[in-house]
């Protein structure tokens, strides 16, 4: 696709003479408190989503050593309750988010042939700001009364009459990720549409910043929706307002419509960064251009519109009229098309491709099927007589963890293991990279696919207690979630293996099959990177 | 859209940008960004009144308008009988005993009802409510017009009051022809903290028992 003919300052040591303020990293904590350089903040970024991870997955071992047996075992409801709204809260906006938002900042400018983001003291202050959102949260765990406990979708009036006073403390945590996500796709819109190297035109752009592109304006779109909606969660709460309570002539079904009208393009945000990395991989391994281009992009870009005109098919046993349920289900199963043309493009990538199985390519690989399984489920919940009987069950529950751990997740993964060796300028240790794919990839369906079943046979989610015939299955299932969350020990150690560069030197491109601008640059990639811009043919 | 334009003018910046001490103009790309995303929190709280809107002209919500409606004779479509239940509840924390006088009744369309509401207050101080109706399906709210109701207005009852309040309402022609039975229910919320008025004020609707 791209090739580069000049790249004079690669190596920033080359031509020192009219950039003398560049220099090497600085030493010391200062160095990232302060750092406006992009590798810096992704870095950050990146570790800061990990350690929420590892947070939020702590919180799902609570849930699932609950589980383990029915009766209540080890938590209270209340604390369990606690427990699933910020599992959910950290893992879309202290895991997820920040991974994609990270990878963006390492990989779009090094992909574009920019030297660094467009706006690099905004830059540090949008991951800054994100570590004390999440004190603030976590911190009302440990307050009187307890945290949040309604749910990571807070629908009134659960968390307006119902809730505690840490309300407050989640209304403002939940601000400032919303101020701190929309000043990160702000960056990044900037720097894709002005920042690209001469030659890279729209059309040439690599998937990853196309799919990156449009999730940033989904993300401007949206996270004002959520902050409006919070904040009339919080006067409602505290000031006396109405707007989700009947008494005062507010609807409580209306905080369910403003919510899923951010929320639905949220699923979006989440998933279609993941979109870009698999288009990414997948050619890589294949030895092949990815086939169909430009209908990825517009594939990309239709999932996008769509995902504005679909919220309520989280509302259908809400009560509506025939025709409105009618139309949310037909948007809905719309989607499906162009994601269809996606999963048929990676797949066409990869027929009579010269096909290698690197780690980053067996992580891809999961991430087509199990994503695809989970793509399936969204379609059968999409018919609305059928959501009326998985609606608010297991079912559910498995539905998305599969998007999202398998898709979501696993994608970061696939991400973290194609890119490191250029960061690093080493080769993760194979093995431990093996034995975290496979442990992995087991324990994560031991733990999900069995809840379809108990879903369907009408186990409610969020309860901390079942029924006696779903015993067993939840027994497995719980057993798979700790193999799941004992696995990603050994991804911590491999991480923390690579960051003290162990392992063999890499070539400049890494990956044999590997194009695009970032493989070009040396390995490790320098600190500073495309002073002057490539010319992309 | 936005993307295209911008993308001209990047490839004119991009042209004769040999270095990057000659940077393309930032400020102006992120000025619109900030004004999406300053509309886009607006959008949000303009939701409430567009709902609200969009409520009032579907009668999807099942709320019934709240200000009287003028009954001129029209003709009563004798061929069609509606059945309405009528349901009370209270909502949680409202301790006043509250009920339908009428349960339930079998009109014709555009024929004038009256049916009534039973109310008591039996705790220790005087409480201020307010009666939120809901029609169920939603669609028949369009249908059902009121021109005397008690839920136009506060309710207060002093400790140990109880009253009667009625409610008139006829059922417009035009009802779709799929619903011959709707349900009509009431909530009570207590809004004693809400109101200023003093819980003195006599009911005007209630007559006495």
């Amino acid at each position: 696709m791209a090739t580069v003919t000049n790249t004079p300052a690669d190596t920033h040591t080359a031509d020192h003479g009219h950039d003398d303020h560049h220099h090497g990293a600085p030493k010391g904590i200062l160095r990232w408190v302060l750092t406006t350089n992009h590798k810096d903040i992704g870095t950050l970024y990146l570790w800061f989503a990990f350690i929420m991870f590892l947070v939020g997955g702590a919180m799902a071992m609570v849930i699932r050593a609950e589980l383990f047996q029915p009766g209540l075992q080890i938590v209270d409801p209340n604390f369990f309750n606690q427990m699933t709204t910020v599992h959910g809260l950290i893992m879309v906006f202290g895991a997820v988010m920040p991974a994609f938002t990270g990878l963006a900042n390492w990989l779009v400018p090094m992909m574009i042939g920019a030297p660094d983001m467009a706006l690099p003291r905004m830059n540090n202050w949008s991951f800054w700001i994100l570590p004390f959102a999440f004190l603030i949260l976590l911190s009302s765990l440990f307050l009187e009364g307890g945290g949040p406990n309604f749910g990571w979708t807070f629908y009134a009036p659960l968390s307006t009459t119902y809730s505690g006073d840490s309300t407050a403390l989640f209304v403002f945590s939940v601000h400032i990720m919303g101020i701190s996500s929309i000043m990160g796709a702000i960056n990044v819109i900037v720097t894709i549409l002005n920042m690209r190297a001469p030659g890279m035109t729209l059309m040439k752009m690599p998937m990853f910043v196309w799919t990156w592109l449009i999730t940033a304006f989904l993300l401007i779109a949206v996270m004002p929706v959520l902050a409006a909606a919070v904040t009339m969660v919080l006067t409602d709460k505290f000031f006396g307002t109405s707007f989700f309570d009947a008494a005062g002539g507010g609807d409580p079904v209306m905080f369910q419509h403003i919510f899923w009208f951010f929320g639905h393009p949220e699923v979006y945000i989440m998933i279609l960064p993941a979109f870009g990395i698999i288009s990414q991989i997948v050619p890589t391994f294949s030895r092949k251009k990815l086939f169909g281009y430009a209908s990825m992009v517009y594939a990309t870009a239709s999932i996008a519109l769509l995902s504005f005109i679909v919220w309520a098919h989280h509302m259908f046993t809400t009560g509506m009229p025939v025709g409105a349920e009618m139309f949310f289900m037909f948007a809905t199963m719309l989607i499906s098309v162009p994601t269809g043309v996606k999963v048929f493009n990676w797949v066409a990538t990869m027929w009579r491709g010269s096909l290698t199985f690197e780690i980053p390519m067996m992580f891809a690989i999961a991430f087509i099927v199990l994503f695809t399984i989970g793509g399936l489920s969204g379609l059968m919940l999409a018919i609305t007589p059928v959501d009326f009987q998985y609606h608010d069950t297991y079912f559910v529950v498995a539905h998305f963890h599969y998007v999202l751990v398998t898709g979501a997740v696993f994608s970061i993964m696939a991400a973290v293991y194609y890119w490191l060796p250029k960061w690093t300028g080493k080769m993760f240790d194979v093995t431990l990279a093996k034995w975290h794919f496979w442990c992995s990839l087991i324990s994560v369906n031991v733990l999900f696919f069995p809840m379809h079943f108990v879903g369907l046979a009408g186990m409610p989610r969020r309860i901390p207690d079942y029924a006696l015939q779903f015993a067993d299955f939840n027994k497995w299932i719980s057993i798979g979630g700790f193999a799941f969350g004992l696995s990603q020990l050994i991804f911590l150690v491999l991480i923390v293996k690579a960051c003290r560069k162990q392992g063999e030197p890499v070539t400049d491109q890494v990956w044999e099959g590997a194009e695009g601008l970032e493989w070009e640059i040396p390995s490790p990639a320098p600190y500073h990177t495309f002073d002057t811009p490539p010319v992309v043919k | 859209m936005a993307v295209e334009e911008t993308n001209s003018d990047n490839q004119k910046d991009a042209g004769d940008m040999p270095t990057n001490t000659q940077r393309p103009n930032h400020a102006k790309t992120v000025g619109k960004l900030v004004f999406v995303v300053v509309a886009m929190f607006g959008f949000g709280f303009a939701l409430v009144p567009l709902y609200e809107v969009f409520c009032e002209l579907t009668g999807i919500n099942g709320k019934t308008s709240d200000t009287a409606a003028v009954y001129e004779p029209i003709e009563i479509d004798k061929t069609r009988t509606i059945t309405v239940d009528f349901i009370t509840r209270t909502n949680t924390g409202m301790p006043w005993e509250f009920k339908a006088v009428t349960k339930r009744v079998e009109i014709n369309p555009g024929e004038l009802s009256e049916v009534a509401f039973y109310v008591r207050n039996p705790a220790s101080r005087d409480i201020i409510a307010q009666a939120i109706p809901s029609v169920s399906p939603g669609q028949a709210a369009l249908y059902v017009n009121k021109t005397e109701c008690f839920c136009f207005r506060h309710q207060p009852l002093k400790s140990g009051e109880e009253a009667v309040m009625p409610m008139v309402f006829y059922i417009d022609p035009q009802l779709p022809e799929d619903i011959n039975y709707f349900t009509l229910q009431y909530t009570l919320y207590d809004i004693t903290e809400r109101v200023d008025e003093p819980v003195d004020v006599a009911m005007n609707s209630i007559q006495g028992r």
